[in-house]
């Protein structure tokens, strides 16, 4: 084999690159004698889910793992021997020849300098530039990434600009030394789906321009389809499959790729079968939760104006149907679900709940009432009390309401960890021992314990890795099936609201923007602000998605005229 | 053949297309159900993490065995402490007296072993009450937050802004010689409560903020409740942690207060006082003061190595379970 004739070809090659750490016992195999090449102007995507290593591997080339990481094999940039390099020439390499653009733009930004100044910062610690010379050249980069006024803005500092121009600030950083390439590790992640695909834009756009080659790392499958050459999937840190792009998702052929393809949820695809084996009951007339012109708003800083999360809703939520909410971060769709349980008390407007006008209830009639509740929460890792096992955590909403003996609840606990496809052994155990989507099914079961007529789930799944999160939505699903409860899902992500919803209402700053069934928002929407959301979504699907991306332009200049 | 995936495995130079075998790779893997090995709860993991460590037994070892001196001194030694002849002063160690005999005549090795017991009581006594004291002011302020936070978070920065000895020696004076080693308690506890206080207020703040708390308060579980059931049994290691960590500090403070002659009488057996009484001959026999510094220092640094095992074990961030 002739690795040398393939070097001059490859920019990066990885060769029996091995990552493990050490612990108290076994050391820990991240990443195991992975093998891939980047050639000039290329996108690879290294596709995996958590923990399998996409991260670490990348960091490794940088010498950014903590000391109790050994790495082997090797990672040669042209004829530069990545690992083992050390103090100045790491230094040189990174920065100027590789550089990186990460997944949280706000903690990645130094908060007390300007952003001009951290950008000139990263030009001069390579190039002897003088500081005006470095000046002018950031406010070239900041123009190049799509900063308006970049004259201006050069002198903000991060906490000024939103989410999405700290990341293009990001990436300008990342270019200011005409790198030859950029590690991109989950760039969109932190980001609104709308501000995720004018990223994904400029993306594809500075890859037409400069021709940098690019190593996407991320789990979002819609984001490989926008933007990558190659696919790397990566499974328990071993590269499973790697092809082009189109092939991978045209043409799965190993079986861990196939089970991701087929768990990611795709908007505007036919729902899962399994969604389907279960006919939906008819939608009951009968209203569980009405709020009408629903105000809240919090007290500002002092010397600020207060803000208005929630800002005349009307909303009706009826029997057995599952009404998806969604909105963007910021757009009060959280408040207006704590409202809809009394869990925040509105500061204008009516909660009808189950019938009771929540203005006007007792605090013991309000506990009463929300016996009759169930919610799911988003984070696994911090909805279950880490000291209960599992079955008291289950059975909790029981023994508030002394309902039941031990032995009743033992029974109702193992009743339902069977409902949601656990083992009953697993009563015993404790949450940490468990799964991201083990814990969220766990929560589940424990909504549920008091037969609900209406469930709250903040965005159960948005924490989950596809995989996981796809046997989630689907226990979620045939349970509102079999018992029938009323749902109002809480949401980002619209592929997953086009899975389970019945309606959708769509918030944007507070207010209701459109609402109707899962068919009339997702297949014909009416506002602007709908229509741009679903575009907005990347399709896990090159073909689909670059012609979604047609129609996105075409869509943003239409609004624009 | 190694059976990881390596370069060569792929087809050709181009490698369009490469797919790992199949076989090699476990698709059960994914969100697999563990239904075998032993049950971990926070307590079983904090235990096996702590049953490990060599440090933790030392510590034991010596813990136990103070405990022991402390509860039948006379196993220890059949001399009586305050059997003293002058005449016996200063005397070197014979058979029964392995220590000798200080400057009033009086056993140096009996003394050592009935002192253990004062120093014993008032530190883990003392750590017991602070930990009462500073978790219920702690969790309070940290749980319902508002006025009251700022109410208790303002006497706590008064407590610790007083110097700990000063305010001993000053309200010591209440006692005067009826001081017995629960007066010395009494007075470390009131004193030296507030950095439990702050661990414990930083722990309810944490655990407030966590969805299983909301979901109990949408139960419609009540704020007393909650408290017990969710909030306490998260905060309670570190709260541990620092009160056993600052026990050997008491058991100096005990010392440092009956050196300084505010501590207990005279009357009672303490360390402090043996060390305050060997000042005189420090210069002709330093061994008698030696004895009594070295039993307080090898207590003191059994709980703190013990302190520090159980930090280990209980803070996840330290340890990598």
């Amino acid at each position: 084999m002739t690795t040398t004739a393939l070097a001059s070809l490859a920019h990066l090659a990885v060769r029996d690159l091995s990552v493990s750490f050490q612990t108290d016992g076994e050391p820990i195999r991240a990443v195991r004698r992975i093998a891939f090449d980047v050639k000039p102007g290329e996108i690879l995507a290294i596709v995996g889910e958590s923990g399998s290593g996409k991260t670490v591997s990348s960091r490794a080339m940088l010498g950014l793992l903590p000391r109790t990481a050994r790495i082997e094999g090797s990672a040669q940039l042209d004829d530069t021997e990545l690992v083992g390099l050390k103090g100045e020439a790491v230094r040189r390499v990174r920065g100027d020849r590789i550089s990186m653009i990460f997944q949280e733009p706000s903690t990645a930004l130094d908060p007390v300098r300007t952003v001009g100044w951290q950008i000139s910062e990263a030009l001069r610690s390579h190039r002897p530039l003088s500081r005006k010379a470095a000046m002018a050249r950031a406010v070239e980069l900041l123009d190049l990434v799509g900063i308006p006024d970049p004259e201006v803005r050069v002198h903000c500092y991060p906490h000024q600009m939103s989410g999405g121009q700290k990341q293009r600030v990001m990436i300008a950083m990342a270019l200011s030394c005409d790198p030859e390439l950029i590690v991109a590790d989950e760039p969109t992640t932190a980001l609104d789906v709308t501000v995720q695909a004018q990223i994904l834009d400029l993306l594809h756009d500075l890859r037409e321009k400069l021709g940098t080659a690019i190593i996407l790392i991320t789990h979002n499958m819609g984001v490989v389809a926008d933007l990558a050459d190659r696919v790397a999937v990566m499974f328990q840190g071993e590269i499973v499959e790697e092809n082009s792009a189109a092939e991978l998702f045209a043409n799965p052929h190993h079986p861990y790729t196939q089970h991701l393809l087929a768990a990611v949820p795709h908007l505007g695809k036919p729902r899962p079968a399994i969604m389907d084996e279960v006919a939906p009951p008819p939608v009951a007339s009968r209203v569980v939760m009405a709020m009408r012109d629903l105000h809240v708003s919090f007290p500002g800083r002092i010397g600020s104006p207060p803000v208005h999360a929630v800002r005349g809703v009307n909303l009706d939520l009826h029997a057995h149907e599952i009404l998806a909410l969604v909105g963007e971060s910021g757009s009060g769709k959280t408040t207006l679900g704590r409202c809809a349980v009394g869990l925040q008390e509105p500061t204008g407007g009516v909660i009808e709940l189950l019938g009771t006008p929540l203005g006007s209830v007792s605090a013991r009639d309000l506990r009463t009432l929300r016996r009759r509740l169930g919610f799911v929460f988003q984070d696994p890792a911090a909805s279950l009390n880490p000291r209960m096992s599992v079955g008291a955590c289950i059975t909790e909403p029981m023994k508030v309401a002394q309902e039941g003996t031990v032995g009743e609840r033992r029974a109702r606990a193992a009743e339902l960890l069977e409902a949601v496809e656990l083992p009953v052994e697993f009563a015993e155990r404790y949450p940490h021992e468990l799964s991201g989507g083990q814990r969220q099914r766990v929560s589940l079961a424990r909504a549920l314990v008091m037969r609900p007529e209406l469930v709250v789930a903040d965005e159960p799944t948005s924490a989950l890795d596809v995989s996981v999160q796809a046997k989630v939505l689907e226990v979620f699903v045939r349970l509102q099936h079999e018992t029938g409860f009323a749902c109002l899902f809480i949401t980002h992500d619209l592929a997953v609201v086009d899975m389970l919803a019945d309606r959708i209402a769509v918030m944007k700053d507070g207010e209701l923007v459109e609402s109707g069934t899962a068919d009339e928002v997702l297949r014909a929407p009416r506002e602007d602000y709908t229509k741009a959301l679903i575009a907005a979504v990347p399709l896990p699907d090159p073909v689909e998605q670059a012609l979604a991306r047609q129609r996105r332009r075409a869509l943003r200049a239409a609004t624009r005229q | 053949m190694p059976s990881d995936t390596t370069f060569a495995d792929k087809p050709s130079l181009d490698q369009s297309h490469f797919c790992a075998d199949p076989e090699k790779t476990k698709l059960g893997a994914i969100d697999e159900l563990r239904t075998e090995g032993p049950i971990s709860s926070f307590w079983s993991d904090a235990w096996r993490a702590l049953r490990r460590r060599p440090l933790f037994w030392i510590s034991v070892f010596l813990i136990a065995a103070l405990t022991m001196i402390a509860l039948f001194p006379g196993i220890f030694t059949s001399e009586s402490p305050t059997h003293c002849e002058l005449g016996r002063s200063m005397d070197p160690s014979t058979s029964g007296h392995p220590l000798g005999f200080n400057r009033q005549g009086c056993d140096i090795w009996a003394r050592v072993i009935y002192g253990a017991r004062t120093s014993m009581t008032v530190g883990i006594l003392s750590a017991l009450f602070t930990a009462l004291i500073g978790a219920t002011v702690g969790q309070l302020a940290g749980y319902f937050g508002g006025w009251l936070d700022g109410i208790l978070g303002r006497i706590v920065d008064i407590f610790y802004a007083v110097p700990i000895v000063l305010a001993s020696v000053v309200v010591m004076q209440v006692f005067r010689d009826r001081a017995t080693a629960l007066s010395v308690v009494l007075v470390i506890s009131l004193f030296a409560w507030t950095p439990v206080a702050r661990v414990a207020r930083g722990a309810a703040i944490e655990a407030k903020a966590s969805d299983f708390v909301t979901a109990s308060k949408a139960l419609g579980l009540g704020k007393y409740a909650i408290l017990l059931r969710h909030i306490l049994p998260n905060s309670i290691a570190p709260i541990i942690v620092t009160a056993t960590t600052s026990l050997g500090t008491f058991i100096v403070l005990e010392a440092t207060l009956s050196f300084l002659g505010v501590g207990l009488p005279p009357s009672v057996l303490s360390w402090g006082h043996e060390i305050a009484n060997a000042q005189v001959t420090v210069k002709t026999h330093i061994s008698v003061l030696l004895y009594p510094a070295g039993a307080l220092a090898l207590t003191v640094l059994a709980f703190i190595l013990l302190g520090d095992a159980v930090r280990d074990a209980l803070d996840p961030k330290s340890a990598t379970r």
